[in-house]
């Protein structure tokens, strides 16, 4: 696509000399989205380290009521996510537009289940009043500080929601790629938005590797459960 | 085009090493190895998210210029916690050498 002219391809903005080189600039123009991505969470994991490591004992107490195993099931199910994002991304390199829009559809199907089993999850921290605002939060164990352990909620909300906001706008970028396949916008040689929006993806799901130990872990020693 | 098309097999590969570091990472939870356990959840988390960046992320075959990138964003990040460490773990009064 070397000699490709400005007017050869629909997909080709005017500003670029070709695809390819289109293409590098939107990866590295995206990449440096999520490196501020990453210092974006990278603050709160900050935040995480030294709360952490000051009341250990009552992180992990507050960690063993957070329930590993829907935390566990959603770790699976992002797995599979960004295994069906990245079939997407090669079955729009080979053109195949059937299973690209499968691909895409099993994408936002998995994005999906994660947040409803998300939305159980707070649910039940709602009904257990472990919501660490006034009188949504009512802690009762013993050998535990309450306001140490309102501090993990503190941070299991703010991770775990941002990262569920993410995943909310991961879902509007799959439906507007997903509409963009649909419309035939797609060939071999032009597929960046799918392999770029991808990146996105994979991101949020490499936050909720991070996550799921460090939040859901901590207590599965004191056998809680 | 000089794009490199990443094969199935591949992604599925990297699809069961992520899967099989899941159930490690668990399962490692359920010892109590001190402060061992948080030591091994990173270095499983860090080496999926290595494998995501590495083949999902077509990182590997990804020019230069995105790989310095790439490296630039935790490098920032490592700045970050260990300039941030060197304060607290050096206070009188800092809990965390107190210890539990």
């Amino acid at each position: 696509m070397a000699d490709s002219h400005p007017t050869t391809h629909y997909g080709l903005a005017h500003h670029f000399d070709n695809l390819e080189q289109q293409k590098e600039a939107g990866s590295l123009g995206m990449w440096t989205f999520l490196i501020t991505e990453i210092m974006f969470f990278g603050g709160m994991f900050m935040a995480y380290i030294l709360y952490r490591s000051s009341y250990p004992q009552d992180f992990a107490i507050a960690s063993s009521h957070l329930d590993w195993k829907l935390g566990g099931f959603n770790t699976i199910v992002l797995i599979v996510s960004s295994l069906t994002m990245a079939m997407a991304v090669y079955f729009s390199q080979k053109g195949n537009k059937k299973w690209l829009l499968t691909c895409l559809a099993l994408t936002m199907l998995f994005g999906a289940t994660f947040l409803v089993v998300k939305g159980v999850e707070y649910h039940e921290k709602y009904v257990t009043h472990h919501i660490p605002i006034r009188d949504f939060w009512h802690w009762t164990e013993p050998n535990s500080d309450s306001g140490h352990v309102q501090m993990f909620y503190w941070i299991y909300f703010a991770m775990t929601g941002v990262h569920a906001l993410h995943m909310v706008i991961g879902l509007g970028i799959m439906a507007v790629i997903f509409w963009m396949a649909a419309r035939n916008r797609f060939t071999p040689e032009y597929h960046s938005p799918v392999e770029i929006s991808g990146l996105y993806w994979h991101f949020v799901d490499i936050v909720w590797i991070f996550l799921f130990p460090l939040l859901y872990l901590l207590g599965a020693h004191l056998t809680h459960h | 085009m000089s794009e490199h098309v990443v094969s199935p097999k591949i992604y599925v590969s990297v699809f069961l090493a992520l899967m099989f570091f899941t159930i490690l990472t668990v399962v490692a939870a359920y010892f109590d190895l001190g402060r061992a356990n948080v030591l091994i959840a990173l270095v499983i988390a860090c080496i999926k998210a290595t494998l995501v960046v590495l083949f999902f992320m077509h990182v590997r075959w990804s020019s230069t210029l995105t790989k310095v990138f790439v490296v630039a964003g935790l490098f920032w990040l490592v700045i970050m916690v260990a300039l941030t460490l060197t304060d607290y773990l050096t206070r009188p009064s800092s809990p965390i050498l107190r210890g539990p």
